[in-house]
């Protein structure tokens, strides 16, 4: 074979082509593009390809930005603090409690099974169960409990925060089930053994040991809030705005630089986060192994 | 191995508790018609009962499924008792919690925790109690110089090799200062320079802090080398205990003397009796029983060569013998020999 005479140099270079090309025209080209019309003037509809600092200039003088991301770092660390409380609480009792395979497997299908539907499905359907005259209202309003329905259940933070929640609890129970079913049992033994309570087993073996499954839960869920806008649309009525909401809107108003401009800023929140979190956690040994 | 001569153990145990009024024991621990069974199911533990007089070390001893690592950690309180009672220090402690009972075990895997230093490993229970952490570091230390450990006190365990992770989780078990120490096979995954350099160490160390150890092992050599007491499982059940004398010239029936090894296991009239090997000979024994057979096979030991023969029946038996007396006259593989013993060096069996 003619390959076998190929100096490994070039054998390694060609493996890394497919993966170089797919990076570089699917994601390096597209944002090299949106930071170059970031500069760019803008009329109705057009793009007017001449240097203009103003889509940035405006973006660092505007109020709107503080506000948009005061509300996202602020539903951020609400569904981040809820969907960690449940999904370590959900991959503990699967991990360290359920002793059946039986029951393991229900537990599992039952995670997994809602995501047979599609997202923006499950979505829509807390709509009809929390509207004014939706389930809830009525199923309060029949108890007696309520004379009169309960408005911030639909188009409030509060739908919009449950929604996140009912939508990215796995996507932070997954990572940190995995990293606990990794712990070997006769380690809790040990530290049960050394006088360890189930709370001081938790604190000074489970939490440090399950880090790395966190921070990929966290990545999965800052990534998730920062870059939507359809679920805050959709569950708060058009009535918040997040920068991807904000982004949203001037694409829809074909004002693509300034739109280019504040995906920039986002984006390099985004990756800062990432990458800090990336600083303190090693996330290679989560994958490795 | 250097032992440190400064270092006096004895002063990391407690100080000898007060006599216990009524009800004084000999024993660190009795299991009292202790069993095992899983939902119900077959027992892996039937019906046991043992007592290990105080700091002795004792090994429980036999082939893998015999019930003796479900005893240690029964033992232990990683396991729970199906019925019987289980005794430390005269105290019942059958239903207690693992850190209630005055054990502490050594695991298998070492069970060491990966996040910690070995320093902070050590130190663990003391963290859990709440000790300070300069004084918890200083007393681990002392427990980590004791194992000679404490020149690698701030390695992670990863940067350990196996026998540095064993010492390090025998510091983290030691500083509990337990009554009783038990050990789940914990030579098993050394290599046998290390794992007979360990045994020295262990035996050691139970001698200088005058507690008991009980040890796990499918190896009937480690049993016999380091035991008080070498207790023989088969079955769930206890075949023998005794001193490892005792266990080796005096098996109680055929399954220890074969497991215990150097034993032929022979039917005389009817009955089964046991002859060591090395009373053995591949010669004529004056007054003695003489068999013919054929050498199938031999294996050279150093101080010792053992020779398979058999008989015209195809009954297998062995015999060892000094290399000196073997190459005087060294027999050859199909010869035909005379394989002899004395009655006197016969041992009855039970049944």
């Amino acid at each position: 074979m003619s390959s076998m005479t190929m100096s490994p140099r070039i054998a390694s270079w060609l493996q890394a082509t497919p993966f170089t090309l797919i990076m570089t025209c699917l994601v390096m080209v597209p944002l090299a593009i949106i930071l170059a019309v970031s500069f760019m003037d803008y009329g109705f509809a057009e793009i007017i390809p001449e240097f203009y600092l103003g889509n940035w200039t405006d973006l660092f003088r505007s109020s709107l930005t503080v506000d948009t991301y005061a509300t996202v770092f602020r539903q951020l660390a609400m569904v981040w603090s809820i969907t960690l409380v449940l999904g370590f609480t959900i991959s503990y009792y699967l991990v360290f409690h359920v002793r059946s395979n039986m029951w393991r497997a229900i537990f599992l299908a039952a995670c997994a099974i809602p995501f047979w539907t599609s997202g923006p499905i499950r979505m829509i359907s807390w709509v009809p169960l929390l509207g004014r005259e939706g389930l809830v209202n009525q199923a309060l309003f029949g108890m007696g409990l309520i004379d009169q329905p309960i408005s911030w259940l639909l188009y409030s933070e509060f739908s919009v925060i449950l929604v996140y929640v009912n939508m990215l609890t796995m996507a932070m129970a997954g990572p940190i089930a995995n990293s606990m079913a990794k712990i070997s049992p006769s380690i809790i033994q040990a530290a049960r053994d050394q006088g360890a309570s189930e709370w001081q087993v938790i604190q000074e073996v489970i939490i440090p040991l399950i880090k790395p499954g966190i921070v990929v839960g966290t990545i999965f869920i800052i990534t998730a809030v920062m870059g939507d806008g359809f679920l805050v649309r959709a569950m708060s009525g058009n009535q918040m705005n997040t920068p991807a909401v904000a982004i949203m809107n001037e694409i829809n108003a074909f004002q693509f630089p300034p739109a280019a401009a504040k995906s920039v800023v986002l984006l390099v929140i985004v990756l800062g986060m990432v990458g800090l979190l990336l600083r303190f956690v090693d996330i290679r040994k989560e994958l490795a192994r | 191995m250097k032992i440190d001569t400064d270092f006096n153990a004895k002063n990391l145990m407690p100080e000898a508790e007060p006599p216990v009024e009524d009800g004084a024991t000999k024993y660190d621990v009795e299991l009292v018609a202790v069993s095992k069974s899983y939902d119900g199911g077959a027992k892996a533990v039937d019906t046991i009962s043992l007592r290990i007089p105080k700091a002795s070390y004792c090994c429980l001893l036999g082939p893998s499924g015999c019930g003796k690592t479900t005893t240690l950690r029964m033992l232990a309180g990683h396991e729970s008792v199906t019925d019987g009672d289980v005794l430390i220090h005269n105290r019942n402690v059958t239903d207690g919690a693992p850190s209630a009972r005055g054990t502490s075990m050594m695991f298998q895997s070492y069970a060491l925790f990966p996040h910690l230093s070995a320093l902070d490993n050590a130190a663990f229970s003391l963290k859990i109690k709440g000790v300070k952490k300069a004084e918890r570091h200083a007393k681990a230390m002392e427990f980590l110089k004791l194992v000679q450990m404490d020149h690698l006190a701030h390695r992670m365990p990863a940067q350990l090799s196996g026998g540095q992770q064993q010492r390090v989780a025998l510091a983290r078990s030691l500083i509990t200062r337990p009554k009783v120490l038990l050990l789940d096979e914990p030579l098993s995954a050394l290599d046998p320079f290390l794992r007979v350099l360990m045994r020295t160490e262990l035996k050691r160390i139970q001698t200088e802090l005058g507690i008991t150890f009980v040890h796990v092992t499918h190896s009937q050599e480690e049993a016999l080398a380091l035991s008080d007491l070498v207790v023989v499982m088969s079955d769930g059940q206890i075949m023998q205990a005794g001193s490892a004398r005792d266990v080796f010239e005096k098996p109680s029936n055929a399954f220890v003397a074969k497991f215990i090894g150097g034993h032929n296991v022979i039917d005389v009239e009817g009955r089964k009796v046991s002859v060591r090997a090395d009373k053995c000979r591949i010669v004529q024994s004056v007054g003695g029983t003489n068999i013919p057979a054929e050498v199938t096979n031999i294996e050279y030991q150093g101080p010792m060569v053992r020779i398979l023969v058999k008989d015209s029946d195809g009954k297998e038996y062995h015999a060892q013998i000094s290399d000196s007396r073997f190459f005087a006259d060294p027999p050859v593989i199909g010869e035909k020999v005379t394989f002899s013993w004395m009655p006197e060096d016969e041992w009855r069996l039970a049944a």
